[in-house]
């Protein structure tokens, strides 16, 4: 499991309830490294902004990460961590590597309506 | 919140957290600001081996313990925010972030560390986590059995070079120089590998691919001629650039825009300190930015006490 405050996507079973559940999500699909950890950190601190997305993660080297490894939209990609955006279960935005909280701001802003506390 | 504080670091990586750990257990009120995530280049290494007293620790989990010893003497750290303005020549420093929060403090303490060099050619930007990578470690397990390019002559492009012969069917390194800046053993260990060819004394001018990199464009440095490659996927290690755009003007810098200090840590302006790899050093070591660190924040507090002294000899008059 990663080390994140985040929720933990373990398994396609907790990935289908998770879309199936809520409207807005973002999943980080990776592993505890250098271009995973500050986009981890951005979502942390995010999630408090966004009170209608879910923020979870996922450990991209499970056997079920192929949810995630497997979608057409990553399948150019060649860079940790894999992070998609799904609006009512549907791919809307997916992007590979590091991303700074400005640029995953700027993909919040454009695909999801911003509801603060 | 009081939005005033004794001393305010800017960067929450090695350098700065030490400043922060050292000043906070001195009761010295401090802030940390950090643009990125904490931990700075640290983070970037999956594993440091050298940091005297801990055999062996990822970079991440000292950042982590860095940062949890400096919050426990008090220290507040506000990170992954934007600085938007700097007053650093009136004896109250005032920092804006986020267009919007304003703290000031009497003394600041720049260490805003560095990033990795990128190559600045055309598509490098469309093809990152598309077939350019800055992290051998994170990224070479996309590249099993396939070609690739490293770009680099120091310490880093070789060793990664070698490390990434364990997926890659053939390592290209492409050096713009016509020999290696890196440690002999480095460029032995290199050229002795049958995965690694060199290209010398060449850049690549260009990324080509549609959804992901396909080929590269490279020129002789000497000739100028061009010629494509096609290959699956570039790692760059060009070394690092300092974080001082913002500083300009304001700081005194050199020609690297690295931050000219004096042995104390002290730049140019009175009350401002710098430390870590923003500064002019030669080495960049988290031991070396440990060091910084705890050397300007001995000097920001000593600042700090003449500073009060010399305000409660005033309010006595």
């Amino acid at each position: 499991m990663l080390r994140t405050n985040l929720t933990h996507v373990l398994s396609k079973d907790d990935h289908a309830k998770l879309l199936q559940e809520n409207e807005n999500v973002m999943i980080c699909c990776g592993r505890m490294g250098p271009m995973c950890i500050p986009v981890y950190e951005s979502m942390e601190e995010l999630e408090n902004e966004y009170t209608n997305i879910k923020f979870a993660d996922m450990e991209f080297d499970t056997q079920d990460a192929e949810v995630i490894r497997n979608l057409p939209e990553c399948s150019s990609f060649r860079g940790l961590p894999f992070v998609v955006y799904y609006k009512n279960g549907k791919v809307v935005k997916a992007t590979s590597s590091i991303q700074s909280r400005d640029q995953i701001t700027e993909i919040l802003d454009e695909n999801f309506e911003k509801v603060s506390v | 919140m009081n939005n005033h504080f004794d001393v305010i670091v800017i960067g929450a990586g090695a350098a700065g957290l030490t400043a922060g750990i050292y000043l906070s257990r001195a009761k010295v009120s401090t802030l940390i600001l950090n643009e990125g995530a904490v931990g700075g280049q640290m983070v970037l290494t999956h594993e440091i081996a050298n940091y005297p007293g801990v055999e062996n620790i990822s970079g991440y989990e000292l950042a982590r313990i860095m940062k949890t010893q400096a919050q426990k003497f008090g220290c507040v750290i506000k990170s992954n925010l934007k600085i938007t303005s700097m007053t650093l020549e009136e004896k109250t420093k005032k920092i804006e972030v986020n267009n919007k929060d304003i703290y000031t403090s009497n003394a600041v303490i720049i260490a805003t560390g560095g990033k990795s060099r990128t190559i600045g050619a055309i598509g490098e930007d469309r093809f990152k986590g598309k077939g350019i990578s800055y992290c051998a470690t994170c990224d070479g397990d996309f590249f099993q059995d396939k070609e690739i390019i490293v770009v680099g002559g120091g310490n880093s492009a070789l060793e990664e070079a070698v490390s990434l012969t364990k997926y890659a069917s053939k390592v290209t390194v492409i050096h713009q120089f016509d020999h290696f800046q890196a440690l002999q053993h480095y460029v032995e260990e290199a050229e002795n590998n049958s995965k690694i060819d060199f290209i010398m004394e060449s850049k690549i001018v260009e990324f080509i691919g549609d959804e992901k990199l396909t080929s590269v464009k490279i020129q002789n440095v000497d000739t100028q001629e061009i010629t494509e490659k096609q290959i699956d996927g570039v790692f760059i290690f060009i070394g690092y650039v300092p974080n001082t755009e913002n500083l300009e003007g304001i700081v005194e810098l050199n020609q690297w825009k690295e931050i000219i200090v004096d042995k104390n840590m002290i730049t140019n302006i009175p009350g401002v300190f710098a430390a870590g790899d923003s500064i002019q050093k030669k080495y960049r070591q988290v031991t070396t930015a440990v060091a910084d660190g705890t050397v300007a924040a001995l000097s920001a507090s000593e600042y700090i006490n003449e500073f009060k002294k010399e305000l409660s000899l005033v309010n006595a008059v």
